[in-house]
């Protein structure tokens, strides 16, 4: 930990030129800005893919004004093939799960409010940000590249399950480049991914400015560090697991592909490999990935809710502790998604136990954010709503996991879009409530300008009751046994469904829609906001120390002593009932 | 604002609620003689799960009508017990329930893949391809002759890769594109993909499990009611992946005696 008597000098001069200071830029903030907007280019593509997912479900033979532009193979006329659903569905899944669900809470807000919350001036190497996040760039070209080459993205969904990922073009459409482009973008991703975490956990641990103890970190900041040392295991066995498989595909090794496969005709030349192999390496790092989507979102919404509530949180100390224990519990349970795979039934119980146990902190957490709500003087401005919102649907999506945890019920459901339902509530729909909420709370410090509150209410009202329209029938729908990744229902029992689907499909176009209000809003206030105040939400983290936006060595040359711990919400203050992190007065006789 | 999302969060949790109770959208009548436990676990859990998330959000409802800011200056108070109480509730309340999920839900899970079949359980071995499943039978001989995947050969209908020139155990077996079985008889299943990997789904005998290339896996139930069913592909498995899917042919053993009479001609 450095002190200000050593201040970590900023290691390279403000930009001045345009590339420097816009696209490859060293500052932690406008890499931030980079991965948020990539991660907004990727949520609103994802969500259009969605939409034309939904709608092919629905009205199956209708044609899609303008789709055939986008593929002529793939909707001949306009209607939408099979396997262009399925190129869509692994596009729509990949793109979320790791352009938008990782990049925006962990990459995007971590790396702008990291640095300003432990009052460093950058990163602990900016190099490395910088080449983190072009890496991430390039995996994004690199996968959406597979849009524009004859065969199309691959039809293989977002888990890339071998054989079918792995044997080649025999298997089906897109399984040939579209497929290597997949494998090659996941595996830049991966390199991006650690060169960030391990950025995050050096940051965290070596450049804390004056006071910041370990204690003093804002929840937020806690909430970035457990995830990126998640991410480091993480995406550390993701990223060989993709060598590998490029290596079945383009250099004829068999890791993946057992002897005897008879695929289109044609005897594969391959033995010895295991599918079972794939699945354990994609889910070991699988698991913990809800985790580094979710992690951040519990981490922001936590920051907020104290900011919104005017008060701490019940015990922040019981919610680290309970974050860390998530984390690590997160190492334990991917064989949960391998129930019915074909392992060792024995197993199942192994890790059905601690699926179940991962529900206990989880639980805690959840219990003390609603409890903290008890005696609170709640104001409800935009970002206060989305935390709210957030913990509404973070407990939808943690209960249906009481189900998807039993071996004996994930017979039943296992494949079904009740599965489908519960990973959206929980790890999609949370952690994007949670980049919504980050986003209204922190657009003033990035931009100097404040977001319209009335439209960014009625982007909530619209959003939250929206997704509850669209992903509570998913489960029903599992119970009903709709199968998941079907592009056309042509089963007999799955006909009385289609009433349900539609319902389902009109809501993911209202919800969807409802997106460019908050679309809008964000770019009309970036330009003509209100300007913001010096802290507009009363917060006392150290980003409100400083100037919207901050300055290029964030506070200006200033060298930030902290006094306080992150959560003095509710107390006698000389500005009000908040002690800021670097406020001289005396520490309260009753904090935290 | 506080009273509205309360309302809205009211609204979510009975709407919820109501087509759960009146299994508006529910699992199929169970026709397998394991059903019944995966059943009574399944409406245990949504008895638990059900209460939880209800009474999370009626308390969050509660909580956000109650302490909205009033704008008076009110000292922030705290929940009574604090952080405490919370934990060990938590704790509590999760822990009883996981333990009684986890130790009573075993039964089933137990049911299906610890047991071994039953000695007298009708061998079937089903092979999944893309995109359609196959049934061999073993015939009179009760052998299946051996797989040869390089014989595999669709357009002569030598699903299978069977050599019987050479093979006399594969001579009497039998192939079917339906899966059918007779009633109130165990059945054991050896599930083998011929391609890529695929599942087998059944709503109504509560069973599901993945064909994984290069493992051939032992599957085993009771059918318990005569009738027509349809089984479908749940693993992705290829373009035609929403196509994939057979017939289960509940018969009484009669019926089905004769039915492998016709086939063995």
């Amino acid at each position: 930990m450095s002190d200000a008597s050593a201040p970590v000098a900023h290691q390279h001069a403000a930009p001045t030129g345009l590339l420097r200071k816009y696209v490859f830029s060293l500052d932690h903030k406008m890499i931030g800005k980079q991965y948020y907007g990539l991660a907004l280019v990727s949520v609103f593509l994802g969500m259009i893919l969605s939409w034309l997912m939904r709608f092919h479900l629905v009205w199956t033979n209708a044609a899609i004004p303008g789709l055939r532009l986008l593929s002529k193979n793939g909707a001949p006329g306009g209607v939408m093939t099979p396997e262009y659903y399925l190129s869509l569905l692994t596009m729509h899944g990949t793109l979320m799960v790791f352009f938008v669900l990782t990049n925006a809470p962990f990459a995007g807000f971590g790396n702008y409010f990291l640095p300003i919350q432990i009052g460093a001036e950058d990163m602990a190497f900016p190099r490395f940000n910088m080449m983190s996040f072009w890496v991430t760039f390039v995996a994004f070209l690199v996968l959406i590249a597979s849009f524009f080459i004859p065969d199309g993205p691959p039809i293989s969904g977002w888990t890339a399950y071998a054989p079918l990922s792995a044997v080649g073009k025999d298997a089906g459409p897109g399984l040939a480049w579209g497929q290597n482009l997949w494998a090659i973008s996941i595996g830049l991703f991966c390199v991006g991914q650690l060169l960030g975490s391990l950025n995050f956990i050096a940051t965290t641990l070596d450049l804390r400015t004056k006071g910041m103890t370990l204690s003093r970190l804002p929840i937020s900041t806690w909430a970035w560090f457990i995830t990126s040392c998640i991410g480091l295991l993480a995406f550390a066995v993701l990223l060989p697991a993709c060598v590998l498989l490029i290596l079945d595909r383009v250099a004829g090794t068999s890791f993946f592909i057992p002897a005897g496969l008879v695929i289109s005709d044609h005897l594969q030349p391959h033995s010895g490999g295991s599918p079972l192999l794939w699945q354990h390496l994609f889910w070991f790092f699988g698991h913990p990935e809800v985790y580094i989507a979710i992690v951040p979102a519990m981490g922001i919404v936590s920051h907020i809710l104290m900011a919104s509530m005017r008060k701490p949180l019940l015990s922040v100390k019981v919610v680290y502790v309970s974050m860390i224990a998530i984390g690590f519990l997160s190492y334990m349970v991917w064989g949960h998604h391998m129930f019915l795979s074909g392992m060792n039934p024995f197993s199942a119980l192994v890790f059905s136990f601690p699926t179940l146990i991962i529900t206990i902190p989880a639980t805690i957490i959840t219990m003390i954010w609603i409890g903290s709500i008890y005696g609170a003087n709640l104001r409800f401005h935009t970002p206060a709503l989305f935390s709210l919102g957030f913990v509404s649907v973070f407990v939808a999506g943690g209960v249906s996991g009481f189900f998807l945890a039993q071996p004996s019920l994930d017979i039943y459901l296992h494949g079904t879009y009740f599965v489908v339902g519960h990973f959206h509530m929980v790890m999609g729909v949370a952690a994007i409530f949670g980049i919504l909420a980050g986003t209204y709370f922190w657009f003033p410090k990035m931009s100097g300008r404040m977001m319209n509150d009335t439209l960014g209410k009625i982007h909530f009202w619209l959003t939250f009751i929206g997704v509850y329209c669209i992903f509570m029938p998913f489960h029903f729908l599992g119970f009903a046994g709709n199968v998941r990744r079907y592009s056309t229902f042509v089963d007999d029992y799955l006909q009385p469904l289609l009433p349900l689907h539609k319902f389902i499909s009109i809501a993911a176009f209202v919800t969807g829609a409802a997106q460019l209000i908050f679309l809008y809003n964000l770019i009309y206030s970036r330009f003509k906001g209100a300007p913001a105040p010096e802290n507009p939400w009363e917060a006392t983290s150290l980003e409100w120390s400083t100037t919207s936006p901050p300055p290029f060595d964030n506070f200006g040359g200033r060298h930030i002593v902290v006094n306080h711990g992150p959560n003095e919400y509710g107390v006698d203050g000389a500005h009000g009932d908040f002690i800021m992190q670097d406020s001289p007065e005396p520490e309260p006789a009753a904090g935290d | 604002m506080g009273k509205l999302l309360a309302v809205v969060l009211l609204v979510i949790a009975i709407g919820s609620a109501i087509p759960i109770l009146m299994h508006t959208w529910w699992m199929p009548e169970d026709i397998s003689s394991h059903g019944y436990m995966i059943d009574k676990q399944m409406s245990e859990t949504m008895a638990e799960s059900g209460i939880a998330f209800v009474a999370a959000q009626l308390v969050l409802a509660g909580f956000v009508a109650m302490f909205g800011d009033k704008k008076n200056g009110r000292k922030a108070t705290h929940l009574p017990g604090g952080a405490k109480a919370v934990v060990i509730a938590a704790i509590a309340l999760v822990g009883t329930e996981v333990l009684a999920l986890g130790v009573f839900g075993k039964d089933a899970w137990a049911e299906v893949y610890f047991k071994k079949a039953a000695t007298d359980a009708l061998p079937i071995q089903v092979q999944a391809e893309q995109f359609g499943f196959y049934f061999r039978y073993a015939g009179p001989d009760g052998k299946f002759g051996p797989l040869h995947p390089d014989k595999i050969d669709e357009g002569n209908q030598n699903f299978f890769g069977l050599d019987p020139a050479n093979d006399v155990e594969s001579r009497d077996d039998i192939i079917a594109a339906s899966l059918v079985i007779p009633v109130n008889k165990p059945i054991s299943l050896m599930m083998h993909a011929k391609d890529v990997g695929h599942s087998f789904y059944v709503r109504e005998l509560r069973i599901q499990q993945d064909f994984v290339p290069g493992l051939d896996i032992p599957m085993h139930f009771t059918a318990t009611k005569v009738g027509k069913y349809e089984i479908v592909c749940t693993q992705l498995c290829g373009l035609g992946h929403y196509n994939m899917r057979a017939y289960l042919e509940v018969k009484s053993q009669e019926d089905f005696d004769q039915w492998l009479k016709q086939q063995s001609q």
